[in-house]
C-alpha cells in the first residue's frame, strides 16, 4: 500500500532514547525489582536487550536485514525462576518488536507429542499456531528425545519445531528450559537445536540467605509475615531443606510456606479467645518447627527406611 | 462468472496482507477463525468442507494464515473462504465470511425454467462446469 512512500533512513539513532521510549527499561527494572538475586541471568538479559536494541537501530538503518536468531534455551534446576523470566523475555521481545503479541504459550512433551501415529503433528502444529506472534516456552524440552525408543513419537515433533524455528523466525521465538546436564545431552543428540539457539542463559541455584528474602516477600504478597522467632526458624529450615532430596529452590519455599500457613490456621483454631490482625498475619516458630524437614527430613520414596537395619 | 458471496465479494481479490489483517480483525474481536472449501459454491450449499478444526484461542493471525497456506496446497483449485463465529451469548453465528480463494477459472449458473399448476413458473439454478 505504501510502496511509493521512499522509506526515509535515519541518520543516527539514540540508543539511549530508544532505551527508554520502548519501554525496555521498564521491563529491565521489574525484573531487578521483583526478582530477588539471579544476578547472572539479569546480567545476560540485559546484555540481550543491549543487542537487540543495536540490532534494531542497525536495521533501521538499513546496515542489517536478517532478523537476529533469538530462539533460547534456559538452564537450571527447578524453581530457580525460568518460567517467570520467560514471561518477562517475552514482554522483552514485544516491547523491541520481535515479536507481535508477545504472550507466552508454555508446554511440555505431552502438549506436543501424541499417542499414536499421526496424532503428533496436528497436536504439535496447534501448539505453534497458538504460540505465533509470541514466545514458545517448552519446560522440560529433553523429554521430547527419547534415544532409548526410536520409533518415538517425540523426533516427529522435534522435526516439526526445527523447520518452524528457521522458516518462521519473524513469527514467533522458542525457549526451551530445563536441568543443566540433561539439556546438554539433549543438545548433544540434537544438533539442529544447539544450531539454532543463540542465546544459552543459565539459573543458578538461590543462596540461603536469597531464599530467605525471597520467603519474606511471598509472605508480604499474601499479606502475612514472620516473627522475629519465625523467621529464625525458616533460615534454619532452609539450611535443612537445601540438603535434603527433591529441593525445588523457590518452589519448595512456596510449599514450605503453604503448609505453615495451613499450621497456623489450626493452631489459632485451636487457640481460645479472639485473635487480632496482628495474631492472624504472623508466621510463628510454632508453624514451622514441626515440619518435617526438622526432624530428618523427608523420606518420599522411602529409600530412608529401607536402608534401616 | 465470478461468484460473489460473503464479504468483500464486489472488490478485487484480497491478497495475502489484506487476508492477514482482516483475521487480525476477527482475533481482536474474539471470533474463532474457521477455514472451509467447496468445488460447489452454489448459494444453497451452506456446508463447505470444513478445514481442519475451527480455531478458538489464537492470538496472532499468522496461524490462521500457516493453514491458508496448507490448504491452499491441497485444494487450490477450490474455493476457500474463511469464517469468524463469535460464540457470545445472544450473537452464537456467523459474523463474518470472505472468499480468499478461487478455482482458476470459475463455473457458472444455468437458469431451469418450468411451468407449473397453470400459469405458475418455478425457477431453479444449475452449476455448470466451464
Amino acid at each position: 500500500m505504501d510502496g511509493d512512500v521512499s522509506e526515509r533512513v535515519p541518520a543516527s539513532v539514540d540508543l539511549k532514547e530508544q532505551y527508554e521510549s520502548s519501554g525496555v527499561r521498564e521491563v529491565l527494572d521489574e525484573l531487578d525489582r521483583e526478582l530477588i538475586g539471579l544476578a547472572p541471568v539479569k546480567q545476560r538479559i540485559r546484555e540481550t536487550a543491549a543487542l537487540l536494541l543495536v540490532d534494531r537501530a542497525r536495521r533501521e538503518m538499513g546496515l542489517a536485514h536478517e532478523t537476529p536468531t533469538l530462539h533460547m534455551s534456559f538452564t537450571g534446576n527447578p524453581g530457580t525462576g525460568k518460567t517467570t523470566v520467560a514471561l518477562k523475555m517475552a514482554g522483552l521481545l514485544h516491547r523491541l518488536g520481535y515479536v507481535r503479541k508477545g504472550h507466552l504459550v508454555s508446554v511440555t512433551r505431552d502438549d506436543l507429542v501424541g499417542q499414536y501415529i499421526g496424532h503428533t503433528a496436528p497436536k504439535t502444529k496447534e501448539v505453534l499456531k497458538k504460540a505465533m506472534g509470541g514466545v514458545l516456552f517448552i519446560d522440560e524440552a529433553y523429554y521430547l528425545y527419547k534415544p532409548d525408543n526410536e520409533r518415538d513419537y517425540g523426533q516427529e515433533a522435534i522435526e516439526i519445531l526445527l523447520q518452524v524455528m528457521e522458516n518462521n523466525r519473524d513469527d514467533l521465538v522458542v525457549i526451551m528450559a530445563g536441568y543443566a546436564d540433561r539439556m546438554d545431552r539433549f543438545f548433544a543428540a540434537n544438533p539442529g537445536f544447539r544450531s539454532r539457539i543463540a542465546h544459552h542463559i543459565e539459573f543458578p541455584d538461590y543462596t540461603d540467605e536469597e531464599l530467605g528474602r525471597i520467603s519474606e516477600t511471598m509472605l508480604e504478597v499474601q499479606g502475612y509475615r514472620f516473627d522475629e522467632a519465625g523467621r529464625a526458624a525458616m533460615e534454619e529450615y532452609i539450611r535443612l531443606r537445601r540438603a535434603q532430596p527433591h529441593f525445588a529452590n523457590a518452589r519448595s519455599i512456596r510449599n514450605a510456606l503453604d503448609r505453615a500457613r495451613l499450621r497456623q490456621a489450626n493452631r489459632l483454631f485451636e487457640g481460645d479467645g479472639p485473635v487480632d490482625a496482628a495474631t492472624l498475619s504472623t508466621i510463628s516458630e510454632a508453624d514451622i518447627r514441626p515440619s518435617r524437614v526438622f526432624s530428618g527430613g523427608l523420606d518420599i520414596d522411602g529409600s530412608r527406611k529401607r536402608d534401616e537395619p | 462468472m465470478r461468484i460473489t458471496q460473503g464479504c468483500f465479494s464486489f472488490l478485487p481479490d484480497l491478497d495475502d496482507a489484506q487476508i492477514s489483517a482482516q483475521v487480525e480483525y476477527i482475533l481482536s474481536k474474539e471470533w474463532a477463525v474457521g477455514i472451509e472449501y467447496t468445488d460447489e459454491p452454489h448459494p444453497r450449499n451452506t456446508y463447505w468442507e470444513m478445514w481442519g478444526h475451527p480455531m478458538f484461542d489464537l492470538k496472532d493471525a499468522k496461524g490462521v494464515m500457516m493453514e491458508l497456506e496448507e490448504c491452499r496446497k491441497a485444494h487450490g483449485d477450490s474455493y476457500i473462504r474463511i469464517n469468524a463465529f463469535d460464540s457470545t451469548r445472544g450473537w452464537e453465528t456467523v459474523m463474518m465470511s470472505f472468499i480468499v480463494n478461487r478455482p482458476a477459472q470459475e463455473p457458472s449458473f444455468r437458469t431451469w425454467r418450468q411451468e407449473v399448476d397453470g400459469r405458475s413458473m418455478r425457477y431453479t439454478h444449475e452449476l455448470v462446469a466451464r
